[in-house]
């Protein structure tokens, strides 16, 4: 692709992975532009956790290439490691520190845009601001952990399961959330087993591609 | 630097939270202490040429013992993934979680060093070169330390495997923290020792936290 | 599966060249090694100080050599793995290792073996043994490390780093222990000095060197060649296990 049309927003361009001497995808190719959102389907062991992690940087991937507006995300990782939020299979939550206190270092981290007293409203744990991350039900975890990405305004959220453990009201209010950071300009590139409510958004099914040609 | 900070300001706040933790490796450092007269034996000419050598041998081990724990809770619970993919470099992230540590366990025992001193009989004219050393000398056991503690992640064993890896490296340290003590002890002057101490931890900067970074990263992947 | 053919690609190339070199070097450390090492235990003089002790120098300077040299090629292949990511890279390192664990502990033996008729002891903290001491911890934690991995190639490249930041630290050690010695004055350092050395005594000495360093890479080239082959063999079972073998 030439300077002139690299495309705003993510794109993926003949990215392969291999684990543990099993290729996963080879020449997987895709761009979301700014508003837009991925969901990866497939079954377990299809990659969509390697293919988040390959994204992220976590994991180098063993062949392409990732693009943030249009520039190397290996070559130049400054502008990708400040537009993106990453939510793992783990929350990254100190049960020691209070959920303010467990935001706010997030937030002092780099991740800017909203205050943290909007992004615990924004995920329905305002009332529990004060309260020791111990404290917390496996569910209310997980919605810190989105409050973690709630802090960011734009940018690209990768997020890897991020309904597990949620009740379906928060399933509701995640929708809403997502809904507002692309209304933001903001990308989201989300592996999971539930069907999100998702408008417009691009479908990937790793189980479907086929790893045989490589 | 707010998010170096940051990650110095809540690694400190997490110690005294979890209570005791950092409590943990100062009370090892004295009870291991504590064990050397009953080695050796209660004279306190003994004890007295000997404690320079007793009181750094058990802060290396001590800072060994704490290693293990450095990124450990980290890597379980997901934070390290985050601070890999923050804007601030992985070596800066590393390079903050050393100092947290040294002011956690270095420092520390570089306070309590002359109290075990008393106890040891250290000579009066050693006390002064004994802590100096300490000072210069434990920050570089943080930042060593640190490799050994990311090389050992995702390993099967983790504690004893991270001493065989590091202690060997801390011999420089220990040579050169002792020889400050014994130099002032016959009158030769002090500086060069911990101008060594000095270069030593010179050394140990870019080495820890380039080889800690480059360890972690791989521990992530 | 051309995939796994081209990773294969570079490794069957070094089985050639390993099976054609193999033969020639293992006959070459052969004769090197018995021959230096029949002159040197039987038809060299002995020292007119240290009498027939001093045919221990034959193994054991070598030895002494080869810990060293085998953690500087250690340390290279392990520097070019992790930069270029080259497999057959990282499989050397691992090999050289035990390899060079060895020679380390012959050569501690040996010199602790000559110790005792010479200073009376079978062990002082000389500079020289504290120094290969160290080195054989360094060797332990390099093969601890390798093995502490369930996945291989975690295990290579942490194995890797450590013996990166090990060849960084290791002169830094050397000198400190020597510094460490004359501050202390202990025992009566015996030296070796090298030039002065009788030729008579040199020429032994010379060919067991260059045997053991045949020796290194006889070694290192079968090592390197069983682990291939066991790694073939995990191949292998793994098509098995997953049903398209």
């Amino acid at each position: 692709m030439t300077a002139a049309t690299q495309p705003a927003g993510l794109v993926a361009d003949h990215l392969r992975c291999e684990r543990g001497g099993r290729l996963l995808f080879a020449d997987l190719c895709f761009a979301v532009a700014p508003g837009g959102a991925l969901l990866l389907t497939g079954p377990n062991g299809a990659g969509k956790t390697s293919l988040m992690r390959v994204l992220s940087g976590l994991l180098p991937a063993r062949a392409g290439r990732i693009l943030w507006q249009g520039r190397d995300t290996v070559e130049e990782p400054g502008p990708w490691r400040r537009a993106l939020a990453w939510l793992g299979h783990d929350n990254a939550i100190k049960p020691q520190l209070s959920v303010a206190e467990n935001l706010a270092f997030w937030s002092r981290l780099g991740a800017s845009g909203h205050s943290v007293p909007e992004a615990l409203e924004e995920t329905g744990i305002g009332h529990l601001a004060d309260l020791p991350a111990a404290m917390l039900s496996a569910g209310q975890r997980r919605r810190l952990a989105l409050a973690r990405l709630a802090l960011t305004r734009g940018g690209c959220w990768l997020m890897d399961e991020p309904t597990v453990t949620l009740d379906s009201a928060s399933l509701a209010r995640l929708g809403t959330m997502i809904a507002r950071h692309r209304a933001d300009g903001g990308i989201a590139v989300i592996a999971s087993h539930d069907a999100l409510d998702l408008p417009g958004a691009q479908a990937l099914d790793l189980g479907a591609l086929d790893t045989a040609r490589a | 630097m707010n998010a170096f900070l940051a990650i110095i300001g809540r690694d400190l706040r997490l110690a005294t939270r979890r209570g005791g933790e950092a409590a943990l490796t100062l009370g090892f450092f004295v009870v291991a202490i504590t064990l050397f007269p009953f080695g050796v034996g209660p004279e306190p000419e003994l004890l007295g040429r000997i404690a320079a050598g007793i009181i750094w041998v058990t802060a290396l081990l001590a800072a060994t013992v704490s290693f293990d724990r450095l990124f450990r809770a980290d890597m379980e619970d997901g934070t390290l993934e985050l601070l890999a993919l923050a804007p601030l470099p992985l070596e800066l992230a590393v390079l903050a979680k050393a100092i947290a540590h040294w002011l956690l366990t270095g420092l520390a025992v570089t306070l309590l060093a002359p109290v075990m001193g008393l106890m040891l009989n250290l000579p009066e004219a050693a006390y002064g070169p004994l802590v100096a050393g300490l000072l210069l000398g434990t920050p570089a056991l943080s930042l060593l330390g640190g490799i050994g503690a990311a090389l050992v992640l995702g390993a099967r064993r983790g504690g004893a495997l991270v001493g065989l890896l590091v202690l060997p490296l801390f011999l420089p340290v220990l040579i050169f923290g002792i020889s400050a003590v014994e130099a002032t002890l016959i009158g030769l002057p002090l500086a060069p020792h911990l101008l060594i101490l000095g270069a030593l931890l010179a050394v140990a900067l870019p080495v820890g936290v380039f080889g800690s970074a480059a360890a972690l990263r791989l521990a992530l992947e | 599966m051309p995939n796994f053919l081209h990773s294969l690609a570079s490794p069957a190339r070094f089985q050639r060249i390993a099976n054609a070199v193999l033969p020639w070097v293992s006959v070459l450390a052969a004769v090197l090694l018995g021959v230096g090492i029949v002159w040197g235990l039987v038809f060299s003089p002995p020292d007119y100080q240290q009498g027939d002790t001093v045919r221990v120098m034959y193994i054991h300077v070598p030895a002494a050599w080869m810990a060293t040299f085998c953690y500087a090629v250690m340390a290279l292949l392990s520097a070019s793995f992790l930069i270029w990511k080259h497999q057959l890279a990282d499989l050397a390192a691992r090999a050289a290792s035990p390899i060079g664990a060895c020679f380390t502990a012959i050569a501690l033996i040996t010199g602790a073996l000559w110790g005792k008729p010479t200073w009376g002891t079978w062990w002082v903290w000389d500079a020289r043994l504290t120094s290969v001491l160290v080195l054989f911890f360094l060797y332990l934690g390099h093969m601890a490390l390798s093995a502490a991995f369930d996945d291989r190639e975690r295990g290579g490249r942490a194995a890797a780093i450590l013996a990166c930041v090990g060849a960084i630290n290791l002169p830094i050690i050397k000198y400190s222990v020597e510094w460490w010695n004359t501050l202390h004055q202990g025992a009566s350092v015996f030296r070796m000095d090298g030039p002065t050395i009788d030729n008579s005594m040199l020429w032994p000495l010379l060919l067991t060197v260059l045997g053991f360093n045949m020796l290194f890479v006889v070694l290192l080239l079968v090592r390197i060649k069983s682990e291939l082959l066991a790694r073939r063999i995990e191949v292998l079972q793994r098509a098995r296990a997953s049903g398209r073998g």
